[in-house]
């Protein structure tokens, strides 16, 4: 029975490489030519006037939803290769033993590469804690997890240049390596529900799947499938309130409440955006707006984090693991990371 | 023959057992299919991302959603 599966796929190895390899040209040309031909549809064949306001607004959301998506399936593609190197098996193993810093820093890599659902934040965070696992290490992977995300990472790149999404990817980082560290110096394992520490949890019965380089490229496809598939339609939504905004909000019509010079503005933009509930997809291109509007980037990295990595019903899961104080610590404490972000960009920028 | 889903209950864990409900039927097989949602039971398992399956209290695999004829295939091996 097992032969057969191995010869079945042995035929496909040769081939299944060929795919991204004879696509990617065809991407890249598509990539680079994208906006002379976007241009030279909306000014020649429309025939519209360049210097008109709806002419930009609609050229704006023919080269951005494309582009965007182009980019996305790229990247979502390398991450789902990337992924299937790793799994929660191996980073628990790796973070065995762990100290406490060394740890977190760990752990909150790790939590950027390792595949995770949130629907499997309690499984993983069961087999983490079982196999000794410090909670604050814990946290700092169930931190980086959700909060570096991907799709972030494309669109940020794509809409912001590679700065941006560098500055996401590290402050991010900060984030989930400084609250993990400060839950775990506050020594919270008693606001565990006792349950957790009473199962016994076993160890998989079975062994790690071989994948060849075939089974690492359909893992690409099928990350491609499953995320984009389900949020294309908000990158559209997103870029098409952007392209609106972009042509008719006044350009420093954010300033006056999320500007730098209001001190309050970030605290208002994490309170408000622990609550939201969407994901990467739909904020970055509401978040483009609003700096473009005249937003500083503090406070809109900050709105984006609390929106992306603090959301209200994932909280609520982890109620089943966690007591309220122990909860509302890690809210708490990831919101002043946040917040410390938030201040430390506006102060610089 | 038991065949264990085990998951919480997001979308993944119903799409599997709506479909290793599918790949039973059309195997024609005696299987009886239980859903787990118990945290404490997954974690007896030792899985840690869901949804997985279990054949006679051993972990097939975990953390996918494969196919109907993918899952005959996973069935059929798990029972011999």
């Amino acid at each position: 029975m097992f032969s057969k599966f191995i010869k079945k796929d042995s035929i496909f190895i040769k081939n299944k490489i060929l795919i991204p390899i004879i696509l990617l040209p065809v991407w890249l040309i598509l990539y680079i030519y994208l906006e002379p031909i976007v241009n030279g549809m909306v000014y020649n064949t429309f025939g519209m006037n360049k210097i008109s306001q709806i002419t930009e607004t609609i050229r704006f959301f023919i080269y951005e939803v494309p582009k965007v998506l182009m980019l996305l399936t790229l990247i979502v593609f390398v991450v789902g290769i990337i992924r299937s190197y790793f799994s929660p098996e191996k980073t628990r193993k790796a973070l065995e033993g762990k100290p406490l810093f060394v740890g977190n820093i760990m752990a909150s890599s790790l939590g950027i590469v390792t595949p995770f659902c949130s629907c499997s934040a309690i499984p993983l965070f069961l087999g983490f804690v079982e196999a000794g696992i410090p909670l604050g290490v814990t946290f700092s992977f169930l931190i980086a997890a959700p909060m570096i995300n991907e799709v972030a990472i494309v669109l940020l790149f794509g809409l912001f240049g590679w700065k941006t999404a560098l500055i996401y990817v590290s402050t991010g980082l900060f984030i989930a390596i400084f609250s993990g560290w400060v839950i775990g110096k506050l020594k919270l394992e008693k606001w565990v529900e006792p349950w957790v520490y009473e199962i016994k949890a076993g160890n998989l019965t079975m062994e790690e799947e071989k994948l060849n380089l075939n089974h690492r490229i359909d893992a690409g496809f099928t990350a491609v499938r499953e995320i984009v598939s389900k949020v294309w339609i908000y990158i559209i939504i997103g870029i098409a309130i952007g392209a609106g905004a972009h042509g008719y909000v006044p350009a420093e019509f954010m300033a006056s409440f999320m500007g730098k010079d209001v001190w309050y503005s970030v605290p208002l933009a994490v309170l408000l955006g622990v609550p939201m509930y969407s994901n990467a997809a739909g904020i970055i291109p509401i978040v483009q707006v609003l700096l473009e509007k005249g937003a500083s980037l503090g406070t809109s990295l900050a709105f984006m984090m609390a929106v992306i990595g603090l959301s209200l019903p994932e909280t609520i899961i982890l109620k089943k693991v966690l007591k309220y104080p122990l909860i509302f610590t890690f809210v708490g404490i990831v919101a002043t990371g946040i917040m410390i972000v938030g201040f430390l960009f506006n102060l610089i920028f | 023959m038991d065949i264990l889903i085990l998951g919480p209950g997001c979308m993944n864990c119903v799409t599997l057992e709506k479909r290793a409900r599918t790949a039973v039927r059309e195997l024609n097989i005696n299987a009886e299919i239980f859903k787990i949602s118990d945290y404490a039971k997954i974690a007896e398992y030792g899985v840690m991302k869901t949804p997985a399956m279990v054949i006679d209290e051993k972990v097939i695999f975990y953390g996918k959603v494969p196919s109907v004829d993918e899952l005959k295939e996973y069935i059929t091996k798990g029972v011999n």
